[in-house]
């Protein structure tokens, strides 16, 4: 049988069922159409504005008669939401005045009446944000997930230091991510050395110790770390009962980055051991004694012919962990209280709390567009094929 | 290794430096069971459970859990969703598996690429992905939805498992089958599949191990009667962190230590068959 004819059920497979999820999500970051559907012809006349000016009267009735349409088909609300997030403040401009205009006679000026209400109606600024909820593909996700915003008249200033929120945090998650890489490096790497250089039956049995928390349930994991942590936890009830510590002094050691980084190094600690232990598996213990009987001291044996040859694993485990690090998720969610959270959880909070899910998306495409560029590299100098579970 | 270069004390401390690692491997198990049986609901040791007093400890919590109607319901979710999804990711893996250790197999590496990025994806952004797509084909909440999910999520590990298998697989004994007579589909059942068995039923198990612990779909695209296992931690990790976590967490604890012992044991007997 051709072999493509097997693998096509699970590439159509793949592709359906998350492939084509995360070009949605995609699209979704670029792609919006909630404002542009609801107020047509509205933006049809913002098109020929010179946006300099106050705009005619024409653009205030059209305004006003397709937002209260869009009351009664009871999408007023996510349309104020859009504008909003363009332009903090407008959502209640638009409720408020909707409220008034609806059952009032029309006015012989809706541009007056309108600004009456709201001096903001009489703002190019509002318009010109109006103008941009409306556009249908739109980079400002992608600008407000960089901290980055389109100026009133064109072109594109950065949000003042104080207000940033993102670009810190993505620093900061590649900072985190980078210290756990380093931390399982260093962790790591001994043990792997001692499972590789043992007899076969007890580097059976100390594998087995790597393997146990690899199986466990993640959630499991974290719970215990929070047994563990916390400051009326096991750890901190040992330090004061033996008097390291005062009983009132206890260290918050969870809810925070410290309890962040702890769980997440235990997490991700198997996969950094498993790739060295199996490169290392494959040098010859004779390499150190030769180096050894040469007159090399073991640091020169260890960095001149041990260490070159366990660079392959060392590659593979730390890119892994990077990997895995960066869109962590569970455990920052779980343990990592307000200092100790990543990118993945601020896609969470605008997917499920603020519900702005174009910048959720935008977040999203630029951690995937990460994660897309690492997985190339380690598919270059690793390769997928030889990818080992266990 | 030989320590004749380094010197005892340097090598006491490297051992001692690794037994701290293992420590740190362990220890949150180590801690977690033995809380599990604490008959006060505290997170701590106690004094009694100190000086090993058989009063101090109790089944207490493991009969609130499985007296409670959402712990049982969760546990069902998890085993339908768990066993459909492994049945459905085993069976496209390891068809997957196949074509793609025949050396004819057409861009190979890419199909590879394709077929194990659902492992490198951040979960988060796979959920957010599937909740947009999902929902608007009208699987969201339901438990088709999470089933789909969770083979994507589990089908790398069985093409993993089950390549690595293939890659020690001798084609001549494919086409010796052939030569006598054997159709494509007899072939595959008398003589590749006893072959590769112990890596499929690895690969099943860790697509098991992955949808029984999958907690971050089931939060985006699961509702409230798709509530799994992982699910309701989180939800009592989050809310009122009560010893009944503790229970649960000894349970799957145990069950892992178990789906572990028998992949490794398959692992060493696909490795042990003469090469």
């Amino acid at each position: 049988m051709r072999p493509a004819v097997l693998v096509l059920p699970l590439a159509a497979f793949i592709l359906v069922t998350f492939v084509a999820p995360l070009l949605v999500m995609l699209g979704r970051s670029v792609h919006d159409p909630m404002v542009a559907d609801a107020l047509p012809e509205t933006l049809g006349l913002l098109r020929s504005w010179d946006g300099k000016r106050v705009p005619p009267e024409a653009v205030f009735e059209t305004m006003a008669r397709e937002l209260l349409k869009a009351r009664r088909e009871k999408s007023l609300g996510r349309i104020a939401t859009r504008v909003n997030r363009v332009q903090a403040g407008l959502r209640s401009v638009l409720m408020k005045s909707v409220r008034r205009l609806r059952g009032a006679q029309p006015p012989d000026s809706w541009r007056e009446a309108m600004i009456a209400l709201d001096p903001k109606w009489g703002q190019t600024r509002t318009w010109h944000a109006i103008r941009r909820a409306g556009e249908r593909f739109t980079l400002r996700h992608y600008l407000h997930a960089l901290d980055m915003d389109q100026a009133p008249g064109g072109g594109i200033i950065r949000q003042p230091p104080d207000l940033r929120i993102y670009l810190p945090l993505l620093r900061r998650t590649l900072a985190v991510s980078l210290g756990i890489t380093l931390l399982c490096l260093l962790l790591g790497y001994p043990i792997a050395y001692l499972i590789a250089n043992a007899p076969p039956h007890r580097a059976n049995l100390l594998l087995l110790l790597v393997l146990v928390p690899f199986w466990t349930s993640l959630l499991v994991r974290t719970t215990s770390w929070i047994v563990l942590l916390q400051t009326q936890g096991v750890i901190n009830d040992l330090l004061a009962a033996v008097g390291l510590i005062a009983d009132d002094q206890r260290i918050s050691m969870i809810y925070n980055m410290t309890g962040t980084v702890v769980a997440m190094t235990h997490v991700l600690l198997p996969f950094m051991v498993l790739p060295l232990f199996s490169v290392m598996r494959t040098i010859p213990p004779l390499y150190m004694s030769a180096a050894a009987s040469l007159g090399a001291s073991f640091l020169q044996a260890f960095r001149r012919v041990y260490w070159p040859q366990t660079l392959p694993g060392v590659a593979a485990g730390s890119l892994l962990v990077f990997i895995l690090a960066i869109g962590y998720y569970i455990t920052p969610a779980l343990v990592g209280g307000q200092s100790g959270q990543l990118i993945s959880n601020m896609v969470a909070y605008h997917m499920q709390q603020s519900l702005n899910w174009g910048l959720a998306a935008a977040l999203g495409g630029i951690l995937l567009g990460g994660v897309f560029l690492l997985y190339l590299v380690f598919n270059r100098l690793v390769g997928v094929d030889r990818m080992r579970l266990g | 290794m030989s320590g004749n270069s380094w010197g005892r004390a340097g090598r006491l401390g490297y051992l001692a430096y690794c037994s701290a690692v293992f420590l740190f491997l362990t220890a949150p198990i180590l801690v977690i069971v033995p809380l599990s049986f604490n008959v006060e609901p505290y997170f701590t040791f106690t004094e009694g459970m100190l000086s090993l007093d058989p009063q101090a400890y109790s089944l207490r919590w493991y009969r609130t859990v499985a007296e409670d109607p959402e712990w049982l319901r969760a546990l069902a979710n998890s085993l339908v969703i768990g066993f459909a999804a492994t049945a459905l990711a085993t069976a496209l893996g390891t068809l997957a598996a196949l074509g793609l250790s025949n050396p004819a197999m057409p861009g190979r590496s890419l199909a590879m690429s394709l077929l194990i990025s659902p492992m490198v994806t951040p979960v988060i952004i796979s959920a957010a992905g599937m909740f947009f797509f999902y929902s608007d084909l009208g699987l969201a909440q339901t438990y088709p939805g999470l089933i789909l999910a969770h083979t994507a999520l589990g089908t790398p590990f069985v093409v993993i498992t089950v390549t690595a298998t293939l890659s020690g697989f001798d084609p001549n004994l494919t086409r010796a089958a052939a030569s006598l007579g054997a159709g494509p589909v007899r072939t595959f059942r008398r003589v590749q599949l006893p072959l590769i068995a112990p890596g499929v039923i690895s690969g099943a198990l860790f697509a098991f191990a992955t949808s029984f612990d999958e907690v971050v779909t089931v939060l985006f695209i699961g509702g409230l009667d798709q509530r799994t296992i992982p699910r309701q931690m989180w939800a009592g990790i989050r809310e009122q962190i009560s010893p009944a976590i503790l229970a649960v967490a000894t349970v799957l604890i145990a069950f892992a230590l178990l789906l572990m012992v028998v992949v490794e044991w398959l692992r060493r007997r696909g490795s042990a068959k003469p090469a």
